[in-house]
């Protein structure tokens, strides 16, 4: 599609992740959880796409469904060649070392009955026939590489704090060389001097290791500071999709500009001067989405339009995706790259 | 773990930590040593322990005898010696009481397992297992015993073949509880990050389930099948006295507990006796699951 550039590590297209409702005596099937509904975006490989968005907005769905740890209700998630969401079982199986995952709370990830090894060498079990040395003198060196002391290796989890448990997360992902990761929320749980380290971390590996990374996070500044590309999430759908500096600067679809106009700045005169979008009412039931734009209902901007079509992620400027019936009359006057646009409409959601 | 030169620790033994945290828990100690006794008096007893055989005068004159120094634990009705039949009766209860929980926790943790993992297999699975609960158990173990007896009997020999039969009827008909507290756990368990951790590395279910959700199971299954063994010992007992156990001149404890009870306020020590050995079973077989559950968990270990 792209022919210009190398064809993305990861692309995702149309992905959909409904959860069914059952009601009543019967356990009818009466509707769905729409967690996430029609999301499209493509990662380079050595990449870090941010995906942010505020709570129970699907984010960790959409890593989890990328990863087929649920079965995806709809579309194709293709990661180096294959498409994961549907790949028959044992090809999945083997196709498992190429993508892994950190997850958010490493207290509740590494099974508290088992060693450092043996939470480290699990995917050497599962995937490898070597011998114990072999996979013993793997696990030191994942240690090394996560920066955590080889004498460790017969302690279990509880021994060890949260950002080192992270680590201990972080090793065993890389334990088969994967080229693509999702990192769920992997600095959520652990204090403000940990997360810059573990952030660190994981930058390091990138350049080391030539990663691709999918970070979900809700701390906007920590994505500004890792992720190339941005994609802002709402109720299930990306509302935008840009580069990072470009999103933080300046962002277009109104609930990105509200969700940025929360990140603390540091300079108390900028600070005073800038003005705090705040949204009223409470995100609409994903069970219940609006006919229109799912933000219809709190957007500050909001039009008759959007009240009754769902609006498409189209490219409104070079490189920036934005689902908004604000730049839609832009889009069609083409002013700005609009071969270009009409080309990656393909990839956007449902017509 | 001590600092060598080396730098990095071989991997610690975990049957030697596991045996080092046992042996911290004075109740699991205590109640280890008073099995291991109650085995000892129950096996090796009666190659020690083997009164005179008595004739039918001499038996006539020496029933309901107190405890004495010829007979420590006194005679019973029929002047048999009471200590020689707490001993026979010893290995029958203890191994009835182990065997039938030992069934029946497989059963049960089988079944739990099977139906908290598998979402396709809850539903009948658990049906099965509210029909096991609902069936009146005293009625249904007594068709079994009356249907099977003499077939197993003819296969294994009376003794044998009344062994097998109570332990399987035991086993099969008290899982349940511990099925419903598995799958019960189970079910918290799989939503755990690290099962779905291991899912993502693309572990097989059966993986899974052998690594990370078995040995998480352990404390409640530890708990069901302490109680078990207690349970079984009292229910073959229930069994022998309706008749639908073990012949009635095959002592067990349960069996020797309820002769008693009709001589209970003249002769208390042939209530108390079996009694006492159920019940420091019981405790001592709890106290060491408490241990062993302990002793499992690295969190506690650790201390």
């Amino acid at each position: 599609m792209l022919d210009t550039r190398p064809a993305p590590l990861v692309q995702v297209e149309d992905l959909r992740m409904y959860f069914p409702i059952y009601t009543g005596i019967l356990r009818r099937h009466t509707g769905n959880v729409k967690a996430v509904d029609g999301v499209s975006f493509s990662i380079q490989a050595g990449e870090t796409l941010g995906l942010v968005g505020e709570s129970g907005c699907g984010k960790s769905t959409v890593g989890r469904a990328m990863l087929r740890l649920y079965e995806p209700t709809g579309g194709r998630v293709v990661i180096d060649g294959d498409d994961v969401a549907h790949l028959p079982p044992e090809a999945l199986r083997r196709k498992r070392p190429t993508m892994q995952m950190v997850f958010q709370d490493p207290q509740a990830s590494l099974n508290p009955r088992m060693t450092l090894a043996q939470i480290i060498s699990e995917p050497l079990d599962e995937h490898t026939d070597w011998s114990r040395d072999k996979k013993i003198e793997r696990v030191h060196e994942l240690m090394d590489q996560v920066g955590l002391n080889r004498r460790f290796i017969n302690r279990y989890p509880h021994e060890f704090s949260g950002g080192q448990r992270q680590r201990i997360g972080i090793a065993r992902a890389l334990a088969l060389n994967p080229r693509f990761i999702v990192c769920d929320e992997p600095i959520a749980a652990l204090d403000v001097s940990i997360q810059a380290q573990v952030v660190n971390l994981l930058e390091d590996l990138q350049d080391r290791l030539g990663l691709t990374y999918l970070f979900i996070s809700h701390d906007l500044s920590m994505v500004r500071h890792l992720a190339d590309r941005v994609a802002v999430m709402y109720l299930g759908r990306i509302a935008e999709l840009s580069p990072s500096a470009d999103l933080y600067a300046r962002p277009l679809h109104p609930y990105a500009e509200a969700l940025l106009s929360a990140v603390n700045e540091p300079d108390p005169a900028i600070a005073a001067r800038r003005k705090r979008i705040i949204l009223k009412g409470d995100v609409p039931s994903p069970a219940n989405p609006p006919v229109g734009c799912n933000f219809c209902t709190r957007c500050p901007k909001v039009m008759d339009i959007c009240r009754q079509v769902k609006p498409d992620l189209v490219e409104v400027e070079p490189g920036r995706l934005v689902a908004c019936h604000l730049f839609e009359s832009r889009q069609a006057a083409g002013t700005t790259g609009a071969p270009e646009a009409t080309e990656r409409n393909q990839q956007g959601v449902s017509q | 773990m001590t600092d060598t030169d080396l730098g990095v620790p071989p991997p610690e033994s975990l049957r030697a930590a596991v045996w080092a945290q046992f042996r911290k828990h004075r109740g699991a100690v205590f109640g280890l040593v008073v099995l291991t006794l109650l085995i000892i008096f129950s096996v090796v007893g009666p190659l020690v322990w083997s009164p005179e055989k008595l004739s039918v005068v001499e038996a006539l004159k020496s029933k309901n005898l107190g405890p004495s120094l010829v007979h420590p634990m006194g005679t019973d009705q029929l002047g048999r010696d009471q200590m020689q039949r707490m001993m026979a009766a010893g290995r029958v209860s203890l191994a009835v009481g182990f065997v039938a929980m030992v069934i029946a926790i497989f059963l049960g943790t089988l079944i739990g397992v099977l139906a908290g993992y598998f979402k396709r297999l809850d539903g009948p699975l658990m049906r099965l297992t509210d029909m096991f609960l609902a069936l009146p158990l005293i009625p249904l173990l007594l068709v079994m015993v009356m249907l099977f007896r003499d077939r197993i009997a003819g296969v294994l020999g009376p003794e044998m073949g009344a062994f097998v039969l109570i332990v399987s009827a035991i086993g099969i008909t008290s899982w349940m509880q511990a099925a419903r507290i598995v799958r019960g756990e189970v079910l918290a368990l799989k939503e755990r990050e690290y099962v779905l951790a291991s899912r993502s590395i693309g572990a097989r279910p059966f993986r899974v389930i052998l690594r990370h959700i078995l040995p998480n199971v352990v404390s409640p299954v530890m708990v069901a099948a302490t109680l078990g063994v207690a349970e079984a010992i009292i229910t073959e007992s229930v069994l022998s006295f309706l008749g639908l156990g073990f012949p009635p001149d095959f002592p067990t404890w349960g069996r020797l507990l309820y002769e008693g009870l009709d001589y209970f306020q003249y002769y208390p020590e042939r209530v108390i006796f079996p009694g006492l050995a159920i019940s420091l079973t019981v405790l001592s077989v709890n106290y060491i699951g408490d241990g062993l559950r302990d002793a499992l968990d690295p969190r506690i270990r650790g201390r």
